[in-house]
C-alpha cells in the first residue's frame, strides 16, 4: 500500500498539523504571559479596563497606545487562523475525517444562516459574517482562560461597528449616491437631522450593546465574588482553620460565569452577526434592486433605439 | 472647602448612577411582555416552539440594549467618573490658588 507523500498519516502531514495546533495555542499563551508580566499585584475589588502595554509618542492626533484588548484580539485572530488551517488541512472530496466533517458543518450552517436572512443575492457575504461571528464569540469566550475579553473594551466593538456601518453605507450607495443622499430627506425634508441621527445611531448602538453586555457581566461577576468573600470572612472568620478559606465563594460565581461569559458572549456574537445581516440586506432591498435594474434596462433600450433611429 | 466639594462630587456621582439605572424599568417591562407573548404563541402552536424561542431570545437581547446603556452609565459614574472629576477639581483648586 503506497501512501500519498503529503496525504494524511504521512510525516509531513503530521508536522503541519503540529504547526497549526501550535499556531492555535501559542498566541493565547503569549497573551497570558504578557498579562502575568504586566499586571500589577492587587488585593480586593479589582475592576479595571484594559492595561496599556506600550505608548508610542509622535503621532499627529494622539499617542498610539497598544492595549491589552488589542493584543488579545490579535492573539485570538492568529489562534482562529490556526484553527481554520487545522480544520481545512487535508480536505478530501468525500468527507472521512472528523475535522473535515466539523469544517463542512460550520460552512454549511453559516451559509444557511446567511442565505436565510439575507437572501441569495448576498450569499457571498457569508465570509464576512462568519468571520465577525467567530471572532466575536471567541473573544468573549477568551475570558474563560483568564484573558481580558477584547469585547469588554468599547474600542474593539466600536471598530467592528464602524466596519459594519461602512459596509451598510456602501451597500446603500449601490442604488446611486444621489439616491442615497435623497434618502435623508424622506418622508419630508424637515426630517433630515433626525435621519442623520438615526443613521449614526446604528454603529453606536451596535458597539455599546456588545461591549455593555460583556463588560457588565465581568463587573457583576467581580462584585459578587468580592461580596461572597467578605460574607464568608464575616460569617466563618472566627473559626480557626476554615475561616481563612473563602468557602462561600465556591459554586455561585461559576454558575454566574456560565451565564455571563458563555451564554451572553455567544448570544451577543450571534446578535452582532444577525444585526449586520439585517442592516446590510435591508440597506438595498430586493424591490429597489429590481426597480433599478428595470430602469437601467429601459434606459439602455432607449439609448439603443436613439442610436438606431 | 476642597473636602466639601469632593464630598458633593462623590455623592452626586452615586446619585447619578442610581438615577441612570431607572433605565432598567423599560426593558424589564418590554421583555416581560415579549416572554408573555411568546408563551401564548407556544401555547397556541406548540410545534413552533423552537422558532418562537429563538426569535424571542433574539428580541429580548435587543430590547435589553436600552437598559444596558443605563447600566454602562451607572458603572462609569461609579468606577471611572470620580477619578476624572477629582483630578479636574484638584486642577481647578490649584489654578485658583
Amino acid at each position: 500500500m503506497t501512501e500519498n507523500k503529503n496525504g494524511p498519516g504521512s510525516a509531513a502531514f503530521r508536522r503541519a498539523d503540529m504547526g497549526y495546533i501550535a499556531l492555535m495555542v501559542i498566541p493565547l499563551i503569549c497573551c497570558l504571559a504578557l498579562k502575568v508580566l504586566f499586571k500589577p499585584e492587587s488585593v480586593g475589588v479589582d475592576i479595571s479596563g484594559a492595561m496599556i502595554f506600550l505608548t508610542v509618542k509622535g503621532f499627529p492626533l494622539q499617542d498610539l497606545v497598544i492595549t491589552e484588548s488589542q493584543v488579545n484580539s490579535w492573539g485570538i485572530i492568529l489562534s482562529l487562523t490556526g484553527l481554520c488551517l487545522y480544520l481545512t488541512h487535508g480536505l478530501m472530496e468525500k468527507a472521512e475525517t472528523k475535522r473535515q466533517l466539523a469544517a463542512e458543518w460550520i460552512v454549511e450552517k453559516c451559509g444557511n444562516l446567511v442565505s436565510a436572512n439575507m437572501g441569495e443575492r448576498y450569499s457571498e457575504y457569508v465570509y464576512f459574517i462568519a468571520a465577525i461571528m467567530g471572532l466575536s464569540a471567541f473573544s468573549s469566550l477568551s475570558c474563560l482562560i483568564g484573558l481580558f475579553a477584547p469585547t469588554g473594551d468599547v474600542n474593539v466593538t466600536a471598530g467592528w461597528a464602524i466596519l459594519v456601518f461602512a459596509l451598510v453605507t456602501w451597500t446603500k450607495m449601490q442604488g446611486g449616491v444621489l439616491n442615497y443622499l435623497k434618502g435623508f430627506t424622506e418622508p419630508i425634508p424637515v426630517f433630515t437631522p433626525m435621519n442623520f441621527i438615526s443613521e449614526f445611531s446604528l454603529p453606536v448602538s451596535m458597539a455599546f450593546r456588545h461591549y455593555g453586555n460583556v463588560m457588565s457581566g465581568a463587573v457583576i461577576s467581580v462584585l459578587i465574588g468580592t461580596a461572597l468573600r467578605g460574607l464568608s470572612k464575616s460569617l466563618l472568620g472566627a473559626i480557626p482553620v476554615i475561616g481563612n478559606i473563602p468557602l462561600l465563594q465556591v459554586g455561585l460565581p461559576a454558575i454566574l460565569s456560565l451565564y455571563f461569559d458563555v451564554f451572553s458572549g455567544l448570544m451577543q456574537a450571534f446578535i452582532f452577526a444577525m444585526l449586520t445581516m439585517l442592516n446590510v440586506s435591508g440597506a438595498f432591498p430586493q424591490e429597489a434592486w429590481e426597480k433599478r435594474q428595470a430602469k437601467k434596462a429601459v434606459r439602455r433600450q432607449r439609448a439603443a433605439a436613439a442610436k438606431a433611429g | 472647602m476642597v473636602e466639601l466639594a469632593m464630598g458633593i462630587m462623590l455623592g452626586l456621582c452615586g446619585v447619578g448612577a442610581g438615577i441612570a439605572l431607572i433605565a432598567g424599568i423599560g426593558p424589564g417591562i418590554g421583555e416581560g411582555q415579549a416572554v408573555a407573548a411568546a408563551c401564548e404563541a407556544i401555547g397556541r402552536q406548540p410545534e413552533a416552539k423552537s422558532d418562537v424561542t429563538s426569535t424571542m431570545v433574539m428580541g429580548c437581547a435587543i430590547a435589553e440594549t436600552t437598559g444596558l446603556y443605563g447600566l454602562i452609565i451607572g458603572i462609569l459614574l461609579i468606577f471611572v467618573a470620580p477619578g476624572i472629576y477629582s483630578g479636574v477639581l484638584r486642577d481647578t483648586v490649584a489654578a485658583l490658588k
